[in-house]
């Protein structure tokens, strides 16, 4: 089910402004791929194209290729709605929907694409946050507001209802920034199975969440400052950490700035 | 009463403790004490009025609405030396035409408000952004005037109940679209970016995340602007003289309402007049009071299906 994604020579703007420039990169099906770098480096931005999410933004554009397996991603002929229904994406700050109940919100991406079969629709819930390591702490209260969750909760929650859709591919950015250290390692235990089905992508500020849960690391970093950001180094984790072969990438990883 | 709960919630943290940090500068806590006080007289300055207002109102106007006929009876047959009769008349039309002229601004105030907040890009929007500016600031003579030349002069049509909603139509449409407005406005995009992210297409959004998540500022505004619509009286006295009688159809005749039957009244200057012109004002006042109560529970109401 997993698909390949081959990002090649991705420029992305704001407008007239390029925040992102020379990205080329490919995150293989059932493997985790994690983007560090400094802030304002482009990590979100490279991120929410994959899904092509960036153009939600007014002005934002890009130039280059993104590929699904064989499908382009920008072909003119494709339908943005239906690309976000093949690849999810969670978001930095759990954002369940106010104004529904736990059950909804799981069902949300089924029910308002329209399906109605309630017993379907309660399959789905219960597979879901059975994916998302939340089904026994929430299966009592299904209909009580999302939004009443902790915050550990509710990014499962948000991620169930990402999984909900049957997605190819998840994308994640710093999903764990706004939580504690327990719910942190809660997602990334979560992460690690879910790896069985899904390609993930996930922006992290943390290095060892980045060695702990991913197969592939990217480093992006700005080329100067008020340059666009660039990806300076993309290998598997082990070598990222250990071994890397750009300076830039062994002072962030060591700490040196960033 | 949210003003006093603010100034609680602002109150000093207790001092135990804070002479570890050299207590609490005398200078600041003179300005804290000044405030305090400025901000209690500014809360009774503006109360007073209203319950100026509200009290003369009761008084003067109650004794009319305990009486069964205010609630039963029109003014049909009852002169101004006379008393007796009742509002029915009035306050059926007074709820009409409001209802009317509801059924027209919502829509079209609704969705001009998620067309400048979902969709508006540009040079259109900075023009129906505008315009709805300058129609906010229309007084309701100019309206009643702008209707009445369009009605009666060039299309010489009589006056009745729905060219009085029409104008104020025009009345109520700025204020529903500015205040859904804000309410689109304060729905987080993150949640917009959830739907969309879920594959959920931009209008399908709108309609089940957006508009559900500000649904009860929404109706709040919209009450609001109705109540509002509802005492005014210039598009009222110029498109829809007073009648005495029951009248409920807004496409032929004349039609009462209560700010006109307080104006019609008010010009009689007998006594049993004067008290039907508080007893219509107290009404007003009422359903304007009961509006905004229903504006509180879908509020409420809403919160808790959610
Ligand atoms: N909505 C936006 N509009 C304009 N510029 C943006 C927007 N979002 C991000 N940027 C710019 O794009 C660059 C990359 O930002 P971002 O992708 O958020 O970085 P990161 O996620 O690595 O911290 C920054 O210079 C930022 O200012
Ligand atoms: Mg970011």
């Amino acid at each position: 089910m997993a698909k390949r994604i081959d990002v090649k020579d991705l420029d992305i703007y704001y407008g007239d402004f390029k925040a992102v420039e020379g990205v080329s990169l490919t995150v293989e099906p059932r493997s985790v791929t994690a983007f560090i770098g400094p802030s304002g480096c482009g990590k979100s931005t490279v991120l929410r194209t994959l899904n092509r999410m960036h153009e939600v933004i007014p002005g934002g554009r890009v130039e280059g290729k993104v590929t699904l397996d064989d499908q382009d991603l920008y072909a003119s002929s494709m339908d943005p709605v239906a690309v976000r229904r093949t690849v999810g994406m969670v978001f930095q700050r759990p954002n369940p929907f106010p104004t529904m109940s736990i059950r909804d919100n799981v069902a949300a991406g089924l029910r308002l694409n329209g399906v109605k079969n309630k017993k379907k629709l309660d399959e789905v819930v219960e597979r879901s946050l059975k994916g998302a390591n939340l089904w026994n702490e929430v299966k009592d209260r299904l209909d009580k507001p999302g939004a009443g969750l902790s915050g550990g909760q509710q990014q499962r929650l948000c991620i169930a209802r990402a999984i909900a859709v049957e997605p190819q591919v998840l994308l994640m950015d710093e999903p764990c920034s706004a939580l504690d250290p327990i719910s942190t390692l809660a997602i990334e235990d979560l992460i690690n199975d879910l790896k069985s089905q899904y390609t993930i992508v996930i922006v992290t500020h943390n290095m060892q969440q980045a060695a702990r849960v991913s197969d592939q690391t990217a480093f992006f970093n700005l080329k100067a400052t008020g340059q666009p950001g660039r990806l300076v180094e993309v290998a598997d984790t082990q070598k990222i950490f250990s071994n890397p072969t750009q300076k830039a990438t062994e002072d962030y990883i060591s700490g040196r700035f960033g | 009463m949210s003003a006093v709960r603010t100034l609680d919630e602002s109150a000093p943290p207790a001092t135990t403790g804070v002479d570890d940090f050299g207590g609490k500068s005398t200078g600041r806590a003179l300005t804290d004490q000044l405030a305090r006080v400025v901000m209690w007289a500014a809360f009774v300055i503006a109360l007073i009025p209203l319950v100026w207002i509200l009290g003369t109102t009761v008084l003067k106007g109650g004794q009319m609405l305990l009486d069964a006929s205010w609630w039963g009876n029109s003014q049909s047959g009852i002169t101004a030396r006379r008393v007796g009769g009742g509002a029915v008349h009035a306050i059926q039309g007074t709820l009409i035409q409001a209802f009317v002229t509801a059924l027209i601004s919502v829509p079209i105030g609704v969705l001009t408000a998620v067309y400048l907040v979902e969709y508006g890009r540009g040079r259109l929007a900075k023009t129906v952004s505008f315009m709805v500016d300058i129609l906010t600031g229309i007084p309701s003579i100019v309206a009643a005037l702008f209707i009445y030349a369009v009605w009666v002069v060039t299309f010489g049509f009589q006056r009745i109940g729905f060219a009085v909603c029409l104008a104020l139509t025009m009345l109520m449409i700025p204020t529903v679209v500015r205040s859904t407005e804000e309410m689109l406005k304060l729905v987080p995009n993150e949640l917009r970016e959830a739907s969309y992210a879920l594959g959920v297409p931009k209008w399908k959004t709108i309609m089940k995340i957006v508009i559900p998540t500000s649904f009860s500022g929404i109706v709040t505004g919209v009450l609001l602007g109705l109540a509002r619509v509802m005492g005014e009286t210039a598009p009222l006295i110029i498109l829809g003289p007073y009648t005495k009688v029951i009248a409920t159809n807004l496409f032929d005749g004349l039609m009462a309402t209560l700010p006109t039957m307080i104006y019609q009244e008010y010009s009689e200057n007998l006594q049993p007049a004067v008290d039907r012109v508080w007893g219509a004002a107290l009404t007003l006042i009422l359903i304007i009071f009961l509006l905004n109560i229903l504006g509180r529970f879908v509020g409420r109401f809403s919160k808790v299906r959610n």
